[in-house]
């Protein structure tokens, strides 16, 4: 692309600073997440929404991938992963008042940030990941579109656009169904981690993203008042945590040529079957 | 809460009413006031069959709500919900957690105002505010939410309360609503929606007994599902297993598969990968047959076998036929 020009295909992308599930997670008295870990990272599940994105813009031969998040400090982290992947702009809206949101409150700061970004240069398509796997509400990507009234396609394990028509096709695997969905450009999409293999940043890529500015807007540059977010925001609120016990009485057996019969006879003792 | 309490009633195209909603209305039954269980029933009505079930575990009225756009999408059953809503002045709405309930939840949230709380076991009322219990943290921590937003959504797992019928059942009343969809809702094109035929095993996301087979197998389910058929399981996998293209996607159980809360779970070939755990970590008894001593499952597992599972599962079928004769 070349600068000055408006790239053909602007695709923006919502990703999620998380715990790292393979860290020890755990709630604290308020019953938010603890987030202080430094065991931050990039939600995995967000890494093959930026991977679609890259790919969509790589199959136009020209476009411009953007990674947007909403979230503490630390979260330029998840933004700054997407840089490395191979998005070309960043944008972290941080902001104390932000703390304590639900889905809701998220996607109004996050749907403010779109809109703002659509205002500087239209956006074609919003992607998003299929769940942020700390809450695993997946509730974010439709209350975003329906905020931004644009279309919500979900759960895409294929995600085709067709420029000429405007339009963006997604194939989805629901429990009792395959589904393909179509909608009118800008739409929110959300994919899942069968869509694509997420590329590993290369050291070319976490050079060249080190070049890469990251832009830091507040809830006042949005124009959102604080109160309609955080916690004060929140339609839900956590009453109670707790650390579910071990379990006990655990039995482990390696297998001397009766393991069989010995599972067997566990599970009618314990009338489990 | 004195007002009812509405439950989104799911069914297939063809009208049989999924195992979910003799679960919701049980759980409903002692949350609502005065107005009772409601169910919201959105495309062409219920048959008898799906009448009699829903009379039996005690539901006051069925709201049918024909819309004219297609009912698959979920905007569409979001505004189906919202009418009945408006009509009924419910202000609790169960819905089950499946992925299309969820969307349904997330509309509803964007549109009225609702607060959500998804995949819930279990919804009480303290002072008249809906509280939701849940497990988050791939099943390792339990939390209780209360609903501020009115009106308060909950969905609600599979298998999280068994269904109970009512001692004295009562014919519902039938309510029909027309719905004229609004240009927002059909912005979203169902181009082609295959529903896939019915097996002869249950469902797994509520399945009581479930056999999951993963990398060990090596591509032979055999012994799984020969398990699984002695014990009228369902047929689960991890995600390796699916990508391999062993058994269906929709087998696979975890973080971005189906949430199982079975009474047992059987894994066999299977590390218990965290992603893995997400999913069935909740689970009421878990038994694991892996050849690694050292494999993560093991740290979760009430009967662990450290063996190999193509002689340890046919030994544990033959055996549970002879003693369950
Ligand atoms: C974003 C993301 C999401 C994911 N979501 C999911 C998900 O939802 N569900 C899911 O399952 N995975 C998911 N995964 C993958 C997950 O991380 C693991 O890779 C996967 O669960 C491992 O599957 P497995 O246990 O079959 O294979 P492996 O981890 O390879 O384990 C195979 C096990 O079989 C044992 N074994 C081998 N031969 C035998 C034998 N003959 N008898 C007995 N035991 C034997 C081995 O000792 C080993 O422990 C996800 C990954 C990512 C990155
Ligand atoms: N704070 C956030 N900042 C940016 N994107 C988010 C945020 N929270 C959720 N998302 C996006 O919404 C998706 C679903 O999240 P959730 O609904 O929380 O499970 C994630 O995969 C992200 O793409």
């Amino acid at each position: 692309m070349t600068p000055g020009n408006v790239p053909r295909v602007r695709i923006l992308v919502a990703v999620k600073h998380v715990p790292d599930i393979q860290s020890e997670r755990s709630l604290g008295p308020d019953g938010r997440m603890v987030r202080d870990g430094g065991d931050g990272t990039l939600n995995e599940l967000d890494e093959n929404a930026v991977e679609a994105a890259l790919t969509l813009v790589e199959e136009a031969e020209d476009g411009e991938v953007v990674v947007l998040t909403v979230g503490p400090d630390d979260a330029v982290d998840a933004v700054r992963r997407g840089l490395q992947m191979g998005a070309d702009e960043a944008v972290h809206v941080v902001d104390d008042a932000i703390a304590g949101s639900d889905a809701v409150s998220t996607a109004r700061v996050l749907a403010a940030a779109v809109r703002r970004l659509s205002e500087q240069q239209p956006v074609d398509l919003v992607l998003t990941g299929m769940a942020a796997l700390d809450g695993l509400t997946s509730l974010v990507p439709t209350v975003l579109a329906d905020l931004l009234e644009l279309p919500a396609l979900t759960l895409a394990t294929e995600v085709m656009v067709d420029e000429t028509a405007g339009t963006v096709t997604v194939r989805r695997e629901l429990d009792h169904a395959v589904e393909l969905l179509r909608a009118p450009l800008p739409a929110v999409v959300s994919v899942t981690d069968s869509a694509n293999e997420p590329r590993y940043p290369g050291f070319k890529g976490i050079m060249a993203a080190r070049k890469k500015a990251v832009t830091t807007w507040t809830l006042a540059d949005l124009g959102i008042e604080p109160d309609q977010v955080g916690a004060a925001g929140a339609r839900t609120a956590v009453v109670a945590a707790a650390e579910r016990p071990a379990r006990e009485d655990r039995v482990l057996v390696t297998d001397g040529g009766d393991a069989g019969v010995r599972l067997a006879a566990y599970l009618v003792e314990n009338k489990l079957v | 809460m004195t007002s009812p309490v509405l439950v989104l009633l799911d069914h297939a195209a063809d009208g049989a009413l999924r195992p979910s909603a003799a679960e919701l209305v049980t759980l409903a039954r002692p949350l609502a006031g005065d107005g009772g269980v409601l169910g919201a029933w959105v495309g062409d009505g219920p048959g008898p069959d799906a009448l009699a079930v829903l009379a039996a575990h005690g539901v006051a009225a069925v709201h049918v709500v024909r819309p004219d756009a297609d009912p698959a999408l979920s905007a569409v059953t979001a505004e189906a919900v919202t009418a009945v809503l408006a009509a009924t002045g419910a202000g609790l709405v169960l819905i089950p957690s499946t992925f299309e309930g969820k969307e349904v939840a997330a509309h509803l949230a964007a549109s009225t105002g609702a607060g959500v709380v998804t995949d819930a076991d279990g919804v009480q009322l303290e002072d008249g505010v809906p509280v939701a219990s849940k497990t988050v943290l791939a099943g390792t921590w339990t939390t209780r939410c209360s609903v501020v937003g009115a009106p308060a959504v909950v969905t609600v797992k599979a298998n999280a309360v068994p269904a109970e019928p009512v001692a004295a059942p009562r014919e519902p009343v039938v309510v029909e609503h027309e719905l004229t969809v609004s240009p927002a809702a059909r912005r979203v094109e169902l181009v082609e929606r295959t529903e896939r035929a019915p097996s002869d095993r249950p469902d797994l996301s509520g399945a009581q007994v479930v056999v999951v087979g993963g990398r060990g197998t090596e591509g032979d389910f055999g012994p799984i599902e020969e398990l699984a058929d002695l014990l009228g399981a369902a047929v689960g996998a991890t995600r390796v297993a699916t990508d391999e293209g062993w058994i269906a996607k929709e087998a696979q159980i975890g973080q971005t598969g189906v949430t199982v809360t079975p009474r047992l779970y059987i894994g066999a070939g299977v590390s218990g990968a965290v992603h893995h755990r997400g999913g069935m970590q909740a689970a009421g008894t878990i038994v694991a047959v892996n050849s690694d001593p050292d494999a993560p499952i093991f740290e979760i597992a009430d009967f662990g076998v450290v063996g190999d599972l193509f002689t340890v599962l046919p030994q544990a079928t033959a055996e549970l036929r002879r003693l369950l004769g």
